[in-house]
């Protein structure tokens, strides 16, 4: 059996890296009264990335990977991988569970406390304290490696990596919270966590597509909900507002991947949410492209859900009585869907159908989407019944 | 004939605390001595609980890895012993000896021969 010490050190290392950020943001960065919460995020972000490469982070990373040296499978040249890499994927093993893989992503590599990931995922601490000592357990007992990959499994072991960076994005983007709609902190982590994985692995075409994705996706942060908290629509979200910088990297990131080879589901999705970011205005929108897009992605992945978007997409470039068309042989599929619902109404509102508008309006409630769609869907709704 | 005795309890049954399992000890070790001198015991182990369990499926030539023991039951496997025993009836006899047989279950289970192996 491995020596467990590898997980202990690995979390000595996390530990240690947060709390010099800590120490480090309060030293060096100006905290006063800027606006916006991203902005501390971010320089707590920046610090922590330069104490990651700090000496003393470092020390113990390279006691970590002299340990792992010693192990006799080390001896097969070539096929060896960063050490921190390995501690990425070692917390993202398939044989621990979804929710274990992600408390300890976050714990072991982006350095967040057991608090900070209880109240992520809305849950309370001691709860979340014994989903990451169960899992600890599991990694002790089953022998999981914190170590060297073989490289012919590598593609794999990747694949639950991005999956588990995603998932916090995405619960960060659209989150089940009831206060917050948008968890800016969470998207950062997995920003952060793409970012790493690109520099940890810089010829693979889907964690640069993860990282794209991400960035253009985020880049819309600020202009996605109103003061009310409820979700703006695309077409009507102040495109001024939308995050320059983020775009850029984003773009950056889509050109390297498509440099490196043929886009995956996460590239091509990066691929849609550049064609947003790069159009001046939502009748700009380069909506043939997206459809097109939505093609291969439905190549890659053909589920109902991408059916769905790609409606919604050809509802802009060929009208909604197209797009509704397109919907109508999906709603078997996902009947308890929330997004088929309103996305129906919004096609059926389009057409000057109110009535059916808004009964597809009810249905979608039905679905009980979270706190803050609920109020979205329900205002849209009664815009209709005011009427004209 | 072989036999494998399969060892099932719920993890909430039988000994729970270090002390409770040291207490236990004897009895396996009485147990399997007495296995050892009848010549019956061709091996065995005990398992550390299902919670350090992984189960691997390949489906369409790919591996799927998922936590925990292939059938999420109350009661799961502890450990086993491959026993040499004439007939069913004296695998049973055997079976029924086993420390855990009054807080689980033993399945018995005749090992496959391959002929010519």
């Amino acid at each position: 059996m491995r020596d467990f010490g590898d997980l202990e050190l690995a979390e000595d290392c996390a530990q240690e890296a947060f709390v010099q950020a800590s120490e480090t943001w309060g030293v060096t960065v100006e905290v006063p009264d800027r606006p916006g919460a991203w902005l501390t995020t971010t320089a707590r972000r920046k610090a922590l990335d330069r104490v990651r490469r700090a000496s003393s982070y470092k020390t113990k990373l390279e006691e970590l990977e002299t340990r792992a040296k010693r192990g006799p499978e080390r001896s097969k040249a070539g096929e060896l991988v960063d050490e921190q890499l390995a501690l990425l994927l070692g917390c993202c093993h398939p044989a621990l569970n979804l929710e274990a893989q992600v408390a300890l992503t976050l714990r072991l590599v982006a350095g967040l406390t057991t608090q900070q990931i209880a109240s992520a995922f809305l849950v309370d601490e001691p709860t979340m304290g014994k989903r990451i000592t169960r899992a600890k357990e599991k990694i002790r007992a089953a022998a999981i490696s914190f170590g060297p990959v073989d490289r012919d499994v590598l593609a794999d072991r990747v694949g639950a990596v991005r999956h588990v960076i995603y998932l916090i994005f995405t619960e960060g983007h659209a989150s089940r919270s009831e206060d917050e709609f948008v968890r800016g902190d969470l998207c950062d982590e997995a920003a952060w966590l793409a970012s790493l994985l690109i520099e940890l692995l810089e010829t693979d075409v889907e964690s640069y597509g993860l990282h794209a994705l991400i960035l253009l996706t985020d880049a819309r942060r600020a202009t996605r909900i109103d003061d009310d908290g409820i979700p703006i629509l695309l077409e009507d979200q102040d495109r001024t507002q939308w995050d320059r910088d983020k775009i850029a990297a984003g773009l950056a990131s889509l050109a390297r991947a498509r440099e490196i080879g043929r886009l995956g589901t996460f590239g091509l999705q990066a691929l849609l949410a550049s064609l947003h970011a790069v159009a001046s205005s939502f009748e700009e929108t380069d909506w043939p492209r997206i459809v097109r897009t939505y093609d291969l992605l439905f190549e890659l992945d053909p589920s109902a859900v991408v059916a769905l978007n790609r409606a919604v997409a050809l509802s802009f470039s060929d009208g909604p009585a197209v797009g509704l068309a397109a919907i109508e042989p999906l709603r078997p599929h996902l009947d308890g869907y929330v997004y088929l619902h309103s996305a129906r109404a919004e096609l059926l509102r389009r057409l000057d159908r109110a009535a059916e508008a808004v009964a597809s309006y009810e249905q979608a409630l039905a679905c009980n989407p979270p706190e803050a769609e609920r109020r979205f869907i329900e205002r849209r709704r009664d815009g209709l019944l005011d009427g004209p | 004939m072989k036999y494998a005795l399969l060892i099932y309890s719920s993890e909430a049954a039988g000994p729970q605390t270090e002390e409770e399992m040291m207490a236990e000890m004897p009895q396996w070790f009485a147990y399997t001595e007495e296995l050892d001198s009848a010549g019956k015991n061709l091996g065995g182990e005990a398992l550390l609980p299902a919670a350090t369990a992984t189960t691997v499926q390949v489906r369409d030539g790919k591996r799927i890895t998922t936590d925990g023991p292939f059938a999420e039951t109350k009661e799961v496997l502890g450990g086993f012993y491959i026993i040499e025993a004439a007939d069913l009836d004296e695998a049973l006899t055997w079976a029924e000896k086993i420390p855990a047989s009054p807080y689980g279950s033993i399945e018995v289970r005749p090992v496959m021969e391959i002929p010519g192996a």
